[in-house]
């Protein structure tokens, strides 16, 4: 079977759904990959054929941010999607199917550096390292950037309907320990998110928690599980705005985006501080074009690359430079940059493989009781 | 070839000839992986990325502890009522297809299998859109409630309080609703291929007789329908132990079934073992139900 039919039809849609119909059936990225024309593809200078395998969110990209990078570069970029760091850790886990670039969180970050999972990445070729803001530079869960470069960064807080709540809900209070808001309240189902949250409400760091504690939390977190409307699988701006609860545990750039069609939503990040995430542009081991990768990932460093991205995709930015392009309406904006008091009482967390399996059995009783 | 094929004793060849694609097929895409499966539920966890294969029982002592028995049963329970549900409701459908005229009979088996044309999950989200807090099961609802507070207006009484959106998702009720109508096709069409086969002077005999309607359907069609209920109960029962989805979006904070624990394990836990383990209880608890039917439709033919 020619896959190069299906893969590089060009304009041909019907022939994409084709190729796309055939990854569902099983076949692995590397066959379609092997697949492809080693012969005709041109060589670039760095002496790798011109395309590159990109492995990222939905909705994780500018609009034309491809295009744009195969005129300038004239690297055709295969973008294939995951919904879940479970999901891209699952896939690599058994070796690299032939990815180049992929988009991990924080905590897989140092979860794959951990497993040997990550190429180390070489600065030089990277040149725009230079536009991140400084506090991205140096990040603890990846001193110095030996591993990833920063892509966006979230903060979780409270997203609510502002004609539905008494005064600002922010305290995690009302969340976690209170039934004022009974039956309008959705809150995550990722357990180690909740308990280190918990965490935070108890004033305590959201990577200094103990069993103790989690016996704790657990006994708060039943307590509270009449008041639970729905632990939502990251989808709580939809349950947000279609009206299904008031108040919801999700991540300030989700709620950024239906905050722009909706004026009566508003987002707060709790005053007793809460959590960080990054996702980041990283290289498996095994990538076929480390080159390209580098060169992708230099350019979606840029400051042009980084504005269109963000205008699309409306999350906070890490990139300086990109930010600066901004119009003053996104630059301004408190949900999507919140006061520098408020993000010095958030912590990012740590990978930590012994204590996530606890979380999730504590979390597992919590449902079940 | 000599002779018709029906006995592999004496036709090896032919039959070995046509078995050997599938059985080959089944060993590389079935046996195989489960194999690996199996082994990993005596390992554990010896980084991110390693699972130690040592033979421990510890995964499966885990597995049987109360917390994750109870939710065994709950998902028995959950499965079991939506089996019923969809038995009391696709009985009478699988009648009705039986007895009606021919020529509406492929339409009316076409309209029980046109789900399967859609996919689960957006299936699943119609249903959300239907049954949320402002979803047009409510605005039906609401509609009627006000017609109603209008009515008494007229008649000069006080109008009734203002609707409240009933609460319809996020609940265990939500989750057997959706179970049923994912699962009722499953039901139907096996009772239906039973229920076809029958031999329909059986029914005007027993009526003849002077048994009642009710009587007749008892004593006559059920017992002659039974393979196709065995059938249909199986497997119902089986890929509704097993649902994830549905419990994951449509329950509320205490819906989840046991298949939700299972893929936590293998993707927030990263604990492959421990996933494996439960997969391998839930497998087990399967293969003794099938057991149990074959055995039972083995005395069946023996009195016979």
């Amino acid at each position: 079977m020619d896959f190069k039919t299906f893969l590089h039809a060009g304009s041909n849609r019907r022939a994409m759904l084709k190729g796309m119909g055939v990854a569902a059936v099983g076949f692995s990225l590397t066959g379609a990959l092997a697949g492809c024309g080693e012969k005709e593809a041109a060589k670039l200078a760095n002496g790798e054929e011109a395309k590159l395998n990109f492995y990222n969110w939905d909705t994780y990209i500018g609009e034309t941010t491809l295009e744009d990078y195969k005129d300038k570069a004239g690297v055709d970029v295969n973008m294939t999607l995951f919904a879940s760091n479970d999901e891209l850790f699952a896939k690599l886990r058994a070796g690299n199917p032939g990815y180049d670039v992929i988009v991990p969180s924080n905590d897989f970050v140092e979860r794959m550096a951990a497993a040997d999972m990550l190429v180390e990445l070489d600065k030089a070729q990277v040149p725009n390292f230079k536009n991140v803001a400084p506090d991205y530079q140096d990040v603890p869960y990846d001193p110095a950037r030996k591993y990833s470069m920063p892509y966006t960064w979230l903060a979780l807080g409270i997203g609510y309907r502002k004609s539905k709540v008494k005064s600002v809900p922010d305290s995690w209070k009302v969340l976690f320990d209170s039934d004022a808001y009974k039956g309008r309240i959705a809150v995550l189902s990722e357990a180690g998110d909740m308990f280190r949250l918990y965490g935070k409400y108890m004033g305590k760091s959201v990577n200094g928690l103990t069993d103790a504690d989690i016996k704790m939390i657990e006994a708060m977190m039943i307590k509270q599980k009449p008041n639970i409307k729905s632990f939502h699988e990251d989808n709580g701006q939809d349950l947000l705005l279609k009206g299904e609860v008031d108040l919801v545990l999700e991540y300030n750039g989700d709620i950024a985006q239906i905050m722009a069609e909706d004026s009566d939503i508003g987002f707060v990040i709790p005053k007793e501080g809460s959590q960080l995430n990054s996702d980041n542009l990283c290289i498996p081991k095994g990538a076929p074009h480390p080159k390209n990768a580098h060169a992708f990932i230099n350019y979606l460093l840029d400051a042009e690359a980084g504005k269109k991205i963000t205008e699309t995709i409306l999350y906070p930015t890490p990139n300086d430079a990109a930010k600066a392009l901004m119009p003053d309406d996104y630059k301004n904006n408190q949900v999507i940059f919140p006061p520098a008091a408020v993000l010095a009482k958030c912590e990012y967390a740590k990978f930590n493989p012994e204590l996530q399996p606890k979380y999730e059995e504590a979390f597992t009783r919590v449902r079940a009781a | 070839m000599s002779g018709p094929l029906q006995d592999w004793k004496s036709q090896r060849k032919p039959f070995a000839a046509v078995a050997s694609a599938p059985v080959f097929w089944l060993a590389l895409f079935f046996i195989a992986p489960m194999a690996i499966v199996w082994l990993y539920s005596f390992g554990q966890n010896a980084g991110p990325a390693d699972i130690d294969i040592s033979g421990t029982l510890d995964n499966y002592k885990r597995a049987t502890e109360w917390l994750y028995l109870s939710i065994f049963l709950k998902s028995l329970a959950v499965a079991a009522l939506t089996t019923l549900i969809c038995l009391i409701i696709g009985f009478p459908v699988a009648m009705a297809i039986t007895f009606a005229a021919p020529k509406w009979r492929p339409w009316l088996l076409l309209g029980i299998m046109l789900p399967f044309w859609t996919n689960l999950l957006i299936r699943t989200y119609a249903l959300m859109a239907l049954m949320g807090t402002n979803g047009y099961m409510n605005k039906g609802l609401g509609g009627l409630w006000e017609g109603a507070s209008w009515l008494r207006t007229l008649v000069g009484m006080q109008p009734l309080e203002a609707w409240t959106p009933v609460q319809l998702l996020y609940n265990n009720f939500a989750v057997v609703l959706g179970l049923v109508y994912v699962h009722l096709p499953f039901m139907v069409l096996p009772l239906y291929s039973a229920l076809d086969r029958l031999d329909k002077s059986l029914i005007e005999a027993s009526l003849d007789l002077g048994a009642g309607h009710f009587k007749t359907f008892m004593q006559v069609v059920v017992p002659l329908a039974a393979p196709g209920i065995v059938a249909g109960v199986m497997i119902t029962l089986i890929p509704a132990l097993g649902a994830y989805l549905t419990p994951d979006l449509m329950g509320g904070t205490d819906s989840q079934m046991i298949a939700n624990v299972i893929e936590r394990q293998f993707k927030r836990a990263n604990d492959w073992p421990f996933g494996a383990a439960l997969s391998f209880l839930l497998i087990y608890a399967m293969f003794i139900l099938i057991a149990l039917q074959s055995m039972r439709s083995n005395k069946v033919k023996e009195l016979r």
